[in-house]
């Protein structure tokens, strides 16, 4: 047993409202910079949706993380043998256009623009080129829906989902949809290390950090490939590539990183999990249907006295061994078994994981005659010509599993590798939460049903109270439990960046200028 | 003609080299971060096929090549000791000269043609694609020319370098050579001299070590099973990636 520790995160789905906030601290903190003004190291999806780059999840296109052949693991679009020839050009790279082409508007013109006949307009600019440009793409082009024939039906997670159930789902009166929040996996088994020819992809032993080194990059561009979540970004003008450091400067003072700190509804879990090293190749080489449990088993009990024994004989500090008992991560992923990884199918190990979305699935859109109500209405009052009635009576509400408005195949292709079960087994413990505390708060739901759903998802009232109080009541100290690195090691850890300060970020002293 | 003949056969060469290696390792510690092959495939995807896969691997055939007639030159006189292999090795050889000029060609074209590109684009770029199309024009004129190369280089061209590199250098041979073959001499020490200033530094460091390190790769502040361990002394490492 080779314990370490990995800061990992979930993300309660129910409750993103899709503010894009998370996305807007990152860039203003990190990449808001010549040559990263595209980078969006984190990212809000609306789901069905093509997401950004445009069909990232689709790897006959991209070619990014691990697949299983003759039972061994090796990168699709990556590796030794190809990585080593392509090094010239690499026929699996993604080019800028299928991200979008960064602008800004030329704002100036509103107030410099000579007196005329007309408004002055800003008109918008590349902020590659400087040259005017109509926008075709941007990083959340299809929020919300928008553009949905274009975006959301090319959404790669449709393919084993039938026609006839495509339609449905994007039936107007029917359309359901969610948000995706993304930053990178900063996965057990990373695919843009194992890519990385140079060598400056590293996962750091402490804290499971994947951060790239900055020095050492030479830009051989194999981790954009490599990276099936297309996590890791290539800065155009530096020649290196960059992808999200999880704010490791804050964390290692015991901070939240921005995205989670920002975050309006509260979504985002972060803490320690402790895990086994040796696992790590065969959970990755597991077979389609065990790749999430195997992922779990990966992850160790910080209660065991065993694994604590090991962990303290790896070094791990007390301070994070604590921390690891009270994750609310560990909580989520291990113990009420609710949250999953994103497409773990790509076989990364991905340490950020989801909590299925029930919105979708709440409540139906039925037929009704409106025409006794719409005859009490006043004459001057507007009339619906749709009968369609969104239902969520009591009755409605619980039982709805099997009548969901989106197809499970769906949600199955995104967080479980295709297996409905286990999606189910999720949705049902979530309702079971809600159904208790209905019974709790409002108490319009009798003793027997309540026991019957609790039982069906194989929880008791205890456990149910408390997912329900760090899902909706938790503290900032309760979402994130984060043991700050021992201040001694903390400040041996960095350069002293006081003089560049504003110039550089961590690790480089000196000027950051492109190379000649 | 003597003293002109010992400032670029000579002269050059040593300034070039001291350039080189002092240019080089200077960049290599101190500027890490501009050590970067500034790839623009992120960019320009299409036309770079056409460009720089002829060019790498008609440069990597002939810089192997050349180096090999420099370190084994007897092994190269014995291979073309067979008309028929001195053949085969000057026609591939010819070929991927041919596959890097066109190469080249491309690559400037994509570099000039493609608005996008501009920016990322300096005067070195420019400096670096003429000198290289200059050295490979030369290298195929000297070997249409001057048949066979193969041979001549070992024999004539081999001394020569060994006398710079052993610090004594003997010009009395290369001084007679034709003007073409002392200009192509001339353009490989000028772009030896030019590396340390400009994107040819990515050369220096190929990937090697890729081919046999494991996929994984984790790093530790220090080893603190290590630092535990009460039978070992404390001492502080700093950590490699920092």
């Amino acid at each position: 047993m080779d314990v370490r520790s990995q800061i990992a995160m979930v993300f309660h789905l129910d409750k993103c409202i899709g503010c894009h906030t998370c996305s807007i601290a990152c860039k203003n903190i990190w990449t808001d910079r010549k040559g990263a003004e595209y980078m969006w190291w984190n990212n809000v999806e609306t789901k069905p949706g093509t997401g950004y780059p445009t069909k990232w999840e689709d790897q006959e296109i991209y070619k990014g993380g691990w697949e299983k052949r003759n039972g061994k693991i090796n990168l699709k679009g990556a590796g030794k043998r190809r990585g080593l020839t392509n090094i010239f050009y690499n026929p699996n790279l993604p080019v800028i256009d299928d991200y979008y082409e960064p602008f800004t508007y030329k704002y100036l013109d509103l107030i410099e623009s000579p007196a005329g006949d007309d408004q002055p307009t800003a008109r918008p600019v590349s902020l590659i080129t400087g040259e005017p440009i109509d926008i075709k793409m941007g990083p959340n082009w299809d929020d919300d829906l928008g553009g949905s024939p274009d975006f959301a039906r090319n959404d790669p997670n449709l393919k084993g989902i039938s026609p006839e159930e495509q339609e449905v789902m994007f039936q107007l009166e029917k359309m359901a949809m969610f948000y995706l929040p993304r930053i990178c996996n900063h996965c057990l088994n990373p695919a843009c290390v194992a890519s990385c020819p140079s060598g400056a992809i590293y996962k750091r032993g402490e804290d499971g950090i994947v951060l790239i080194n900055q020095t050492v990059c030479r830009a051989w561009r194999m981790c954009v490939t490599a990276c099936p979540y297309k996590k890791s970004y290539y800065n155009w003008h530096t020649g290196k590539s960059e992808k999200c450091i999880l704010c490791y400067p804050r964390i290692e003072a015991g901070l939240a990183p921005a995205c989670m700190h920002s975050c309006v509804g509260r979504i985002r879990y972060l803490g320690v999990l402790l895990y086994d090293a040796d696992k790590i190749e065969p959970a990755a080489s597991a077979d389609d249907k065990d790749l999430i449990n195997s992922q779990l088993d990966v992850i160790l009990d910080p209660f065991d006295p065993a694994v604590i024994r090991a962990a303290k004989m790896n070094g791990i500090a007390d301070s994070t061994i604590h921390a690891a008992q009270f994750s609310p991560t560990y909580k989520f992923v291990k113990k009420w078994k609710l949250a999953l990884p994103l497409h773990p199918e790509f076989r990364t190990l991905p340490m950020l994981f989801y909590v299925p979305p029930l919105l979708p699935v709440m409540a139906t859109v039925k037929k009704v005659d409106n025409t006794e109500q719409q005859e009490k209405m006043h004459p001057a009052a507007k009339k619906w010509e749709d009968n369609w009635l969104y239902d969520t009576s009591t009755k409605e509400l619980w039982g709805t599993l099997d009548q969901i408005r989106f197809p499970l195949k769906y949600i199955a292709s995104l967080f479980s590798a295709g297996d409905e079960e286990l999606i189910k087994e999720k949705w049902r413990k979530l309702m079971a939460v809600r159904i208790h505390r209905r019974k709790v708060t409002v108490g319009d739901i009798s003793d027997e049903k309540v026991k019957e759903t609790l039982h069906d998802a194989g929880m008791t009232a205890e456990i149910a109270d408390e997912i329900y109080a760090l899902t909706s009541l938790p503290k900032f100290e309760e979402r994130f439990v984060i043991p700050a690195a021992h201040r001694e090691q903390a400040i041996e850890m960095m350069d002293f960046t006081g003089d560049t300060k504003g110039e550089t970020g961590f690790g480089i002293k000196g000027k950051i200028r492109r190379g000649i | 003609m003597n003293a002109l003949n010992n400032f670029f056969l000579i002269a050059l060469p040593y300034i070039a080299l001291a350039v080189f290696l002092v240019g080089s390792i200077y960049r290599y510690k101190y500027k890490g971060f501009q050590f970067s092959s500034l790839s623009s495939q992120f960019l320009e995807g299409r036309k770079l096929f056409y460009g720089s896969l002829p060019f790498h691997w008609g440069v990597l055939f002939l810089f192997v090549g050349h180096l090999t007639a420099f370190l084994f030159p007897r092994s190269v006189l014995a291979w073309n000791s067979e008309p028929l292999r001195l053949m085969i090795l000057e026609i591939t050889a010819f070929i991927f000269g041919i596959s890097m000029l066109i190469g080249l060609v491309n690559l400037l074209v994509r570099r000039y043609s493609t608005p996008r590109l501009k920016f990322v684009t300096n005067k070195m770029d420019l400096v670096i694609y003429l000198l290289l199309i200059f050295q490979t024009f030369m290298g195929l004129w000297i070997a249409y020319n001057f048949r066979w190369g193969s041979s001549w280089f070992s024999t004539l061209l081999t001394p020569y370098l060994y006398s710079i590199f052993t610090l004594q250098p003997d010009t009395s041979a290369v001084s007679l050579l034709p003007w073409p073959v002392k200009l192509h001499i001339i353009g490989a020490f000028t772009i030896i001299g030019i590396i340390p200033f400009s994107r040819l530094v990515h050369f220096l460091v190929p990937p090697f070590n890729y081919a046999w390190r494991p996929f994984q790769q984790v790093m530790w502040y220090w080893s603190k099973r290590k630092i535990r361990s009460p039978r070992t002394p404390w001492s502080v490492q700093r950590p490699k990636n920092n």
